[in-house]
């Protein structure tokens, strides 16, 4: 990282990020809704992922404004490019089947409960407050999904298999969001970001003891993957991105 | 998946003070995802405060074909109404 980091510059980038993985799993969520196992699981997931876009409006929309460019969420999330969203990895890993995407729902929505319970301290004003706001929808995202990963781990030979085909996949998605880079230590040196590194311990303890009552085997740790927060993503945002942006891209400012 | 799980009845109450009213049903695997179900399905807009879920299986209920022995008795006695009482003006809330 050669920029120098002003503090607006820091605050764009880390609006960003949040912004980013709540808009990118709200997405990805999406693209069940119709297909779910059930109905009632229709609505859960469609509930889970809007609860999400709302989320990426308040954070993209405040990422916008701290840039001072005039450009809005809509802006943002429209108009970009796989190489200027700074999601982590983990949210754009696709969406397999419904214990994939339990698997990846609990690994995501445990860290962006403690994150966001960090976070109502921020010293900028919408951060804290829609971290506040938050943190209730992502309580029961959480819980929602540890109960499901409870139950498919700890239901039949072939819901077990599935549930522990879906963790292994999005294991090694786990470090990187703990890491700490320029903007995550600038970040929290200013007091608009959190320092993860202190969340790692209760995130273990959570999700170890969703695995026990699963009766699961934490998976194997494997060789980490990372880069989303520097715009290097997985093959699968782009594919998530192109139904998102089809229209605006093909009717610019189409207006509803 | 859903034709293999039980029936629940769903009972939302809507505020503090009022009692749980029926609202509908989902289908769910066991009671705790069966209140996680209906929270999703009927608490969307704020409708309550407070969920039942009971497993349909467990409800009673009276047989259509004996709702004239039931129900129609009831019909012509007017005397079990409170109807006969002279209201004094003063009495408002009754």
């Amino acid at each position: 990282m050669t920029d120098i980091l002003t503090e607006d510059r820091t605050r764009f980038d880390y609006l960003l990020r949040l912004g980013d993985d709540a808009l990118i799993l709200g997405q990805c969520l999406s693209e069940w809704c119709g297909h779910a196992p059930t109905l009632e699981v229709d609505l859960s997931l469609a509930n889970i992922a809007l609860d999400l876009v709302g989320q990426a409006t308040h954070f993209l929309n405040a990422a916008g404004e701290a840039e001072g460019k005039g450009r809005d969420g809509d802006a943002l999330a429209f108009r970009r490019d796989v190489l200027d969203f700074r999601n982590c990895l983990l949210v754009e890993q696709p969406n397999g089947d419904f214990a994939q995407t339990m698997a990846r729902q609990l690994l995501f929505s445990t860290w962006q409960q403690l994150l966001f319970n960090a976070l109502t301290a921020s010293t900028d004003a919408t951060i804290a407050a829609v971290a506040a706001k938050a943190v209730k929808e992502v309580t029961y995202h959480a819980e929602l999904a540890a109960e499901w990963v409870i139950r498919l781990g700890d239901g039949t030979e072939e819901s077990r298999r599935r549930m522990e085909a879906g963790l292994d996949w999005m294991w090694r998605f786990i470090p990187e969001l703990f890491e700490m880079d320029a903007i995550a230590a600038d970040a929290a040196a200013r007091g608009i970001g959190a320092d993860v590194t202190r969340l790692r311990a209760e995130y273990d303890a959570r999700i170890a003891a969703v695995l026990a009552e699963a009766t699961l085997e934490r998976p194997r740790d494997q060789r980490p993957i990372v880069g989303g927060r520097r715009g290097h993503h997985s093959e699968h945002l782009g594919h998530v991105l192109a139904p998102m942006q089809y229209l605006q891209r093909t009717y610019p400012d189409a207006k509803w | 998946m859903s034709k293999d799980w039980p029936l629940w009845e769903v009972f939302v109450r809507a505020r503090g003070g009022l009692s749980h009213r029926h609202v509908g049903s989902v289908h769910a695997p066991d009671g705790e995802i069966a209140l996680r179900h209906a929270r999703d399905t009927y608490t969307r807009r704020q409708e309550g405060v407070s969920l039942w879920v009971v497993p349909s299986a467990a409800i009673v209920a009276s047989d259509p074909s004996d709702s004239d022995a039931l129900f129609d008795p009831a019909a012509d006695k007017i005397y079990r109404h409170p109807t006969f009482y002279n209201i004094p003006d003063d009495v408002k809330h009754i």
